[in-house]
């Protein structure tokens, strides 16, 4: 019992710091969802006409198809990149779909003319900033101003309409009920990027990157690759969102989605994603959307002016972004 | 004679590492007081109190004297305390006079900056330390040269009683040496107390008028230069001999595992061909910039040869990429920690699997508990010490840090492991935690390349060292050559003693 230890044994370092239901209790995540369900309750207090199933429905759309891009930008970002051509793209992909409508093409061909013209824009941004090196922000305000260009040289001061009647169902549709076509789509996006950013090994690629780049690649990460793949990623997810915002308006004006980058950074951010890249997650990102929409929706049931509820968003942004700093600093 | 700058008693930690235990430190005006030791000794630390960077736990700073407390960069500065670095950070955009008066330029009328004295300060002090340069030049149409005697001018346009010349040398060519000489005369002459710091005896020997011996953190000794020897210096240093400090090692090689033939770059290096053994630990000896880090960084595919080829277990391999190096069995420990090493921001176990994620994984999809189960098996092997594994990589110590780096590569099981700098900057404890596991993995069998300037931990740990000089190998030492008058005439393009 008394025997001298020669070598002391090798410590065992615990796995866990904290619990992680105290680490959730902690997180980004649970300041939000007080702050959703705070703007529910509001809302509910301040209009009647809230709390009812269509209503709600309705202002689910607010936030759908700017979601869907965001769990890519919310990737993009996390790794240190932006994307800042993305409501260019559905510009472009919405045109792409016009001129195929207009050649008399099917529901199914529209659709992949939409996805694959995100596909070919988001590999012009990944060719660039990968493939050469050149930083993401320039890179993407200018293929900003490239691909909008293209929609209104293309369009002029025209539009197309006349989709056919089935296209209509990306947009306009329900699955059940009050349960729209689009919310199903943003539920599955939202489980599938959470899987792929907080579960494969090409999230954790992802997260690697954004803290710390050069030490990734002397980890064997190919970075270059995987920034590829995210400018590809959220080039096709624009493609998405064009599907459905064109198919939700039964139009196509160069003009279509326009300033959606900035919500979208918006809703990356308020989701608790550093714009300095490395960390975030799409939990944050999913409550960030359903906020940005009921505040909207509400604001609108106020009959509150567009230019007061931008306003808000602005304030609620620095906000939320503040408040941790200020309450660590008290 | 009264010191012009007092220190005594002063203590300062970091997580893991004390850095300085009470030591102390005199300095006389008109004198020049070189501080020795070895890289850890303490010598960045002290200065760094000294100018206020850091502030001590323990003890008392006296100047004149006068008991001071340094608090910020900008109280060091107005306490007269002041500091010429190996590399002072200059601006390019500004011209010579702005750089020198940046943060504390003459005021004139209504506070605002006095261009005509600033001018005319900065020709002054130029002048005061035999510098032709135009104070109206922009810096970055200068020289290096010239660069250097701006930033010294920058140093002593506070009214400084105390310089400090911390590896002044380091970048300068011999004329550019003579001249600083010569500068630190005319300081000496003004009466400046100037601490001088510097890795090369011949130097010291020559300036200095006194000397102060730190080893790991603590105070040795102090006393007049002419009334000490070379030997008397290294043995306090040291203060012990090598072989106390580095494991045992069996030298039992095996068959070759790597072998480069003819690597070339079309700059930083030529003709590099050697063979690494099963089991052995073949060291590469140099002067910073003599290629070594170049040569293994592509081997370790982060740049390209244009000529050469390599071999793993007699098959050729092509390295263009880190991926490929990894899959070839050869991994790489980088000297640059913070910015190559770790991955800060994530957790020990995610660095600890970065380079390993296909193994805890299944379909692109990883395993928590296959991820953990790997960090813990590595990080109990090189005695991490940390709270638990989920912690941010970022809060460990500097040893701690390199041990979750080397983890991360054991944990691919490599053939050949690089150590680039492997103990640089880390705490005496883990340097020989470092070099016993070392010793532990070559007798397992692995292959491992040690580059290192350290020549004591060249020669404590290597079977084998290879000299490299201005991007080739001059000479390969083994058994009985292998000594520190060998190494460092290779290394220094002198004749190889008889």
């Amino acid at each position: 019992m008394t025997a001298p230890v020669t070598k002391p044994a090798p410590r065992i370092v615990a796995d866990r710091l904290h619990s992680p239901l105290r680490r959730a209790l902690r997180s980004w995540e649970a300041i939000l969802l007080v702050v959703a369900i705070a703007v529910f309750i509001g809302n509910t207090l301040l209009s009647p006409y809230f709390l009812n199933a269509w209503n709600l429905s309705d202002a689910t759309f607010n936030f759908t198809e700017k979601a869907m891009i965001a769990f890519a930008m919310a990737m993009l970002i996390v790794a240190g990149e932006i994307d800042l051509s993305v409501a260019s793209i559905i510009a472009l992909a919405s045109t792409a779909m016009g001129l195929a409508m207009t050649a008399g093409a099917g529901v199914p061909v529209i659709v992949l003319v939409g996805i694959g013209t995100g596909l070919i824009c988001g590999a012009v941004n990944g060719v660039l900033v990968a493939g050469l090196g050149l930083p993401s922000i320039v890179v993407t305000i200018g293929t900003m101003s490239l691909f909008r260009g293209i929609a209104f040289i293309v369009l002029g001061d025209q539009a197309f309409t006349g989709y056919p009647p089935e296209f209509a169902y990306f947009g306009q549709g329900y699955v059940w009920w009050v349960i729209s076509f689009e919310l199903v789509l943003f539920a599955a996006f939202a489980v599938i990027f959470w899987a792929v950013l907080h579960r494969s090994t090409f999230g954790r690629a992802v997260y690697a990157i954004g803290n710390n780049a050069t030490a990734a690649a002397f980890s064997g990460i190919r970075v270059q690759r995987v920034r590829f793949i995210l400018f590809l990623l959220t080039g096709v997810m624009s493609g998405v969102a064009a599907v459905c915002l064109t198919s939700r308006l039964g139009s196509t004006r160069p003009s279509i989605a326009t300033g959606w980058e900035l919500e979208v950074v918006t809703m990356v951010v308020l989701g608790g994603v550093n714009i300095l890249g490395g960390s975030g997650t799409i939990p944050g990102v999913v409550l960030a959307a359903v906020i940005m929409g009921m505040v909207t929706f509400g604001f609108g049931l106020l009959n509150v002016p567009g230019i007061v509820m931008s306003i808000f968003l602005g304030a609620l942004l620095i906000g939320v972004i503040a408040l941790p700093r200020l309450l660590r600093r008290g | 004679m009264q010191p012009v700058l007092r220190l005594r008693g002063i203590s300062k930690s970091f997580p893991g590492v004390k850095a300085l235990q009470g030591v102390q430190l005199d300095l006389y005006p008109g004198e020049v007081t070189a501080l020795i030791g070895e890289n850890g000794a303490g010598k960045s630390t002290i200065v760094k109190v000294l100018t206020g960077i850091y502030q001590p736990e323990e003890g008392t700073i006296e100047i004149d004297g006068r008991g001071v407390r340094l608090t910020s960069a900008d109280a060091a500065a107005r306490a007269g305390v002041t500091a010429i670095h190996q590399e002072t950070v200059l601006f390019d955009e500004l011209t010579v006079a702005e750089n020198i008066w940046l943060g504390h330029a003459p005021r004139g009328r209504f506070g605002l900056i006095d261009r005509r004295a600033m001018r005319e300060g900065a020709a002054r002090l130029l002048a005061g330390i035999g510098a032709q340069i135009d104070p109206g030049a922009r810096l970055g149409d200068l020289g290096i040269a010239s660069r250097h005697m701006v930033a010294i001018a920058r140093a002593l346009s506070i009214e400084a009683r105390v310089v400090i010349l911390d590896e002044p040398t380091a970048a300068l060519s011999h004329k550019e040496i003579h001249e600083l000489y010569d500068l630190v005369e005319k300081l000496k002459r003004q009466g400046k107390a100037i601490l001088f710091i510097s890795h090369k005896f011949d130097e010291i020997f020559r300036i200095a008028d006194r000397y102060t011996v730190f080893r790991d953190g603590q105070f040795v000794a102090e006393g007049r230069m002419a009334e000490v020897t070379e030997g008397a210096l290294v043995q306090m240093m040291v203060g012990r001999s090598v072989d106390q400090i580095f494991p045992a090692r069996v030298h039992n090689v095996g068959a070759p595992v790597l072998t480069v033939a003819g690597y070339s770059h079309p700059t930083e290096f030529a003709d590099i061909s050697f063979t690494l053994h099963r089991g052995e630990i073949l060291g590469f000896y140099g002067l910073v910039g003599a290629g070594r880090s170049e040569v293994m960084q592509a081997l370790f595919g982060i740049t390209t040869p244009s000529k050469g080829a390599c071999r793993v277990d007699d098959q050729v391999r092509v390295i263009r990429s880190t991926a490929e190096a990894v899959d070839a069995g050869i991994v790489y420990v980088p000297e640059d920690r913070g910015r190559q090493g770790a991955v800060k921001g994530l957790p020990i176990f995610q660095n600890v699997t970065l380079p390993s994620l296909g193994a805890v994984s299944r379909a692109g999809f990883l395993r928590m508990a296959e991820e953990l189960a790997l960090a813990r098996d590595y990080t109990r092997r090189l005695d991490l010490r940390a709270a638990a594994l989920d912690q941010d990589v970022g809060l460990l110590s500097g040893g701690n840090q390199q041990k979750v780096v080397i983890a991360k590569w054991l944990a691919t099981r490599p053939r050949v492991i690089i150590l680039d700098e492997p103990t640089k900057g880390i705490d005496i404890g883990s340097k020989a935690a470092v070099h016993a596991f070392m010793a532990e993995l070559a007798a397992e069998g692995l292959s491992i390349i040690m580059v290192s300037s350290e020549i004591p931990e060249v020669l404590g740990m290597s079977d084998r060292v290879i000299v490299m000089r201005e991007g080739r190998i001059v000479d390969e030492v083994s058994g009985e050559r292998m000594t520190p008058e060998t190494l460092v005439r290779a290394a220094a393009g002198l004749a190889v003693a008889a």
